[in-house]
């Protein structure tokens, strides 16, 4: 059982308060989660995961600011599992106005609908459930982490660009895998492929004694595929499918090609400099979650420097215009959708090796924005908050 | 596609003139004869190699050899390297002053540009600048140098009397390169991801212009402004689109786009040969430099170099 590491309950990264035209104050609330256990510990979970982008995009405004006399500033408040999240919430909310949220979804909901949350400006970056662009999307509450039918619809228009049509998929029983599990599906109806035969992974040996015997077997029932889908969303048994499968044949899904926000084999489009300086902050590689909170502070940083204002109205209102665009190191500019406050980005399908692909693929065309072929469109949108 | 090489052969006097371009994942430079449009050389350099420029009398050839974390001096004719300049962190690209003594270099890790005395082989000045410096320009009368910083989304003015900032004006996202032009009246800045080279009064260093683009066929994310390069007589710039895989030519009169030329794949910077007749550019992801004939507009070759061809500069 692993916790992450309990620091005080408030801590100030940044005492940088000097009076200046323009004050950007950023509060990040987290609540610390107890992870469920995994069948290998090979990829821990940072202890700052989130928290260590958010201070890269503070340091990297903070440069802008300085022409400009404009000041940034980032205060971490983590709340340990136990602990009161909605008076932490309240506290803050009274201090900033702008906040980026790393906690399960339901609370990031309530914090969104407290009276102290109107008029603020909050940032989903770490969950990735569709459901909270869509039927539970909040007026105040934009997202920077791409929801999971983005990332399905990225794989899946690389899958169709192959030809692999017939798909097989296995899932775990952890609900975050089969909600994942379900973005698969929906997205290969989507691209007309097909999903045969599916199974669940249920269980309880450790496998890194016996896969090489299990999985064959395990995988015999699946029939004929071209791709085997593998929805695993905490990294508890995928690691152990690829090359021991009955049939010879690539996986992909949350092992071998994963379709993801950021990783550290991703090196183009200036990336490099992004992966350098997040590893001299933090001494390690650079996670999507990193990605996402950094995506949101250089978003308010962006904003906060064409409007030369810190007020979270103002604010929303030029991130959610036609004029916004945010460079993030993907090769295209970075936008939000006006009808649900995602962040539209490319999302790169990569092995552990290398970046294979990127989406949206040549050929995915939409009469807007390409980037709009990811994740539901505006005709879908089930979201009624914006409006 | 024609080649003109009986045309091409007759400017060429006593030195053949050439193209250097650094080639940024093969740490080489390839040496393009102008004569006779083929890579003629091959000459090894440092780690990641970008920027390069020539001092006044072309003894010298300056290279940022970025993962070397130096400004490498070499011999252009034997291609040996005569010594190292302390550069900073990380040098992207780099400006050589009308004094032919002092280089201005973006430190691209370190958000800072150096002034280095090439003489005294000494850094002379650290300035603080935004995050990702790359675009370096210095004015004609050597009074102003200019860095951009991509992610800071800025064009810094450094007074080089004082090695000081003295302004520092927004720009689109994304900034890659800069050039003064109407002989030190205006200042050109592209910015990659905003789509869009502003022009700036060097006096008021307000915004006059801006010059989009687009083209039939290529999603405007995919117009990306990067590299660009005025003719002598400053009328007309030709601006590399980075992966929609054209060429831009600008009247820098009326700021109006008149032509799209098609080259290799992310196009990147480009150099003219010394009558400006031909136009050199470097296309990263396909490995090559597309030779654009000047007058009539339209790409004369494709020239294979090394991996990731990204600066370029002539040799005459």
């Amino acid at each position: 059982m692993r916790r992450l590491v309990l620091t005080a309950g408030v801590l100030a990264l940044s005492a940088f308060s000097a009076a200046a035209d323009v004050a950007v104050r950023v509060t990040y609330l987290r609540h610390e989660q107890i992870r469920p256990p995994v069948l290998s510990n090979l990829d821990e979970v940072p202890a700052d995961l989130g928290v260590a982008g958010a201070e890269l995009a503070i340091n990297d405004s903070r440069t802008t600011g300085k022409f400009l006399g404009h000041t940034y500033d980032l205060t971490l408040v983590s709340v340990p599992p136990e602990g009161d999240l909605i008076a932490a919430a309240r506290t803050a909310l009274g201090e900033t106005r702008l906040v980026v949220l790393d906690m399960p979804g339901a609370e990031m909901l309530a914090v969104a609908d407290l009276p102290e949350a109107a008029g603020a400006l909050l940032f989903n970056a770490t969950q990735a459930d569709p459901a909270l662009r869509e039927q539970d999307c909040r007026a105040n509450l934009l997202h920077t982490l791409p929801d999971q039918d983005m990332r399905a619809d990225a794989l899946m228009q690389f899958v169709a660009a192959r030809r692999w049509t017939d798909l097989a998929l296995i899932e775990g029983t952890h609900p975050g895998d089969q909600a994942w599990a379900q973005a698969l599906r929906d997205s290969a109806r989507k691209f007309g492929l097909k999903i045969g035969a599916e199974k669940t992974w249920a269980f309880d040996a450790d496998m890194r004694r016996n896969a090489s015997q299990e999985v064959p077997l395990f995988t015999q029932s699946l029939g004929k595929y071209d791709l085997l889908l593998v929805a695993d969303e905490l990294g508890d048994f995928a690691r152990y499918i690829p090359f021991n499968t009955w049939l010879a044949r690539p996986v992909a899904g949350s092992v071998s090609l994963v379709p993801v926000a950021w990783n550290r084999v991703m090196e183009q489009w200036g990336a490099v400099q992004m992966q350098d300086r997040f590893r001299a902050l933090a001494a390690r590689d650079m996670l999507p979650e990193d990605y996402a909170s950094w995506a949101a502070i250089r978003a308010l940083s962006e904003a906060a420097t064409r409007t030369s204002s810190a007020d979270p109205a103002t604010l929303r209102a030029y991130i959610l215009s036609d004029a916004f665009e945010l460079a993030a190191f993907k090769g295209r500019p970075l936008s939000f959708r006006p009808w649900n406050g995602q962040l539209r980005q490319p999302i790169a399908l990569v092995s552990g090796e290398a970046v294979v692909a990127q989406a949206p693929l040549e050929g995915f065309l939409h009469q807007r924005n390409e980037l709009d072929t990811l994740g539901r469109d505006l005709p879908e949108t089930r979201c009624e908050a914006f409006q | 596609m024609k080649l003109l090489l009986p045309l091409l052969l007759l400017p060429c006097a006593a030195m053949a003139e050439e193209i250097w371009v650094t080639n940024e994942k093969d740490n080489t430079i390839s040496v393009i004869d102008v004569a006779t449009l083929s890579v003629t050389r091959t000459i090894e350099t440092g780690e990641r190699p970008r920027g390069i420029t020539f001092s006044h009398d072309y003894s010298r050839v300056y290279i940022c050899a970025s993962d070397s974390d130096t400004v490498q001096v070499m011999d252009p004719e034997t291609g040996q390297i005569l010594h190292n300049l302390p550069s900073g962190e990380d040098p992207e690209q780099f400006v050589l002053h009308p004094d032919d003594r002092h280089l201005y270099i973006a430190n691209e890790n370190d958000a800072i540009t150096t002034v280095v005395d090439t003489e005294t082989r000494t850094v002379i000045a650290q300035i603080d600048v935004g995050i990702e410096p790359e675009g370096m320009a210095v004015s004609p009368d050597g009074q102003m140098v200019i860095t951009t910083s991509e992610t800071t989304n800025m064009a810094h003015w450094i007074d080089t009397e004082t090695r000081q900032i003295i302004a520092n004006t927004l720009v689109d996202a994304r900034p890659r390169h800069a050039e003064f032009a109407a002989h030190g009246a205006e200042l050109w800045v592209s910015a990659e991801i905003g789509g869009t080279v502003s022009v700036f009064d060097t006096g008021s260093k307000a915004e006059k212009a801006k010059i989009g683009f687009a083209i039939k066929g290529v999603h405007p994310d995919r117009i990306q402004p990067v590299g660009f390069e005025f003719t002598d007589d400053e009328q007309t710039a030709f601006v590399a689109l980075g992966p929609s895989n054209h060429v831009a030519v600008v009247n820098a009169q009326t700021y109006e786009v008149e032509e799209y030329i098609l080259v290799g794949r992310r196009v990147w910077h480009m150099a003219f040969n010394s009558d400006k007749s031909l136009l050199f550019t470097t296309n990263g992801v396909s490995g090559d430099v597309t030779v654009i004939d000047v007058a009539s507009r339209k790409p004369l070759k494709t020239i294979k170099v090394g991996r990731f061809p990204w600066g370029a500069a002539l040799r005459p």
